[in-house]
């Protein structure tokens, strides 16, 4: 039965990639690969979303959802980079465990 | 095996080989590019499950986009003549018992779970019609407010991101 590839398959790559994007942003120093934990954790979300449309009758629903947030994750990551350049700028530096103080 | 099971394990592989790279890799340059590869992967997954609207969605955006714009993150804060381009961890084993402790969690919630699997595959030949017509019945007002919502994250990051003209001057005075 787990042979045959269903909804479960597809739920657990999206768990595998989620908790590797938590790793990664719970980890990492460097906030350029934060943020590309995030979309790990954005896509894990994405594709839960569209399994469960796929297998949950054969509405479209989820595949909204996951556009929606395929919107927001494009606007997160321009205002995020935005953040990041700036904060280059000011402290030359971009590891987040360096950056406590909200100016120079 | 059939074809359909044999290019799930291959874009699962993909996706979740390429998204471990992206989080293991000293180096932030192969993070970027794995990423490229876990993009290309769930896109696979999503074509799988019949979202092919969504899956060229994901390839425009995210490959064409953000990992764009995460490239030129990558290539404008860090010293690329230097060898500062490695980047190093924190809290290494608490992180790992928490990693392991959630996918242990998720999959185990997801193994044990009786989903009640409906029939019925959405129609690949309709499904941009079909979500262009959802667009602009059931989801108009979300689809208004995503599309202000993008108007603003743009001009707010054009003015987050550009040199201050004004504020350089007084700076240089104070010094």
């Amino acid at each position: 039965m787990m042979l045959e590839v269903g909804l479960t398959h597809f739920l657990l790559v999206s768990a595998l990639l989620f908790s590797l994007g938590l790793y990664c942003v719970m980890t990492r120093r460097n906030a350029i690969i934060v943020l590309m934990g995030i979309e790990l954790i954005l896509n894990s979300a994405n594709l839960n979303f569209i399994a469960f449309s796929r297998f949950g009758g054969a509405k479209l629903d989820g595949q909204m959802a996951a556009i929606f947030v395929i919107i927001l994750a494009a606007a997160e990551a321009a205002i995020a980079l935005a953040i990041v350049l700036n904060i280059y700028a000011r402290f030359a530096t971009v590891n987040v465990d360096e950056i406590n103080q909200l100016k120079e | 095996m059939s074809l359909f099971d044999i290019a799930f394990y291959f874009f699962a592989l993909i996706t979740v080989a390429s998204a471990a790279l992206v989080v293991f890799s000293r180096n932030i340059i192969y993070s970027a590019f794995a990423l490229l590869f876990t993009f290309f992967g769930v896109a696979g997954l999503y074509a799988l499950l019949g979202a092919d609207f969504v899956a060229v969605a994901q390839l425009l955006i995210y490959v064409g986009g953000i990992l764009v714009l995460l490239l030129f993150g990558v290539m404008l804060t860090t010293k690329l003549v230097s060898v500062d381009m490695k980047t190093g961890t924190l809290q290494a084993l608490p992180a790992t018992l928490l990693f392991a402790a959630v996918a242990g969690a998720l999959s185990g919630v997801y193994i044990i779970t009786d989903w009640n699997v409906l029939a019925g595959a959405p129609d690949a030949a309709t499904t941009a019609v079909t979500i262009g017509d959802m667009f602009l019945t059931t989801w108009l007002l979300p689809f208004e407010i995503a599309s202000v919502v993008l108007l603003v994250a743009l001009v707010g990051a054009a003015m987050i991101a550009r040199r201050d003209a004004r504020s350089k001057p007084t700076q240089q005075a104070a010094l």
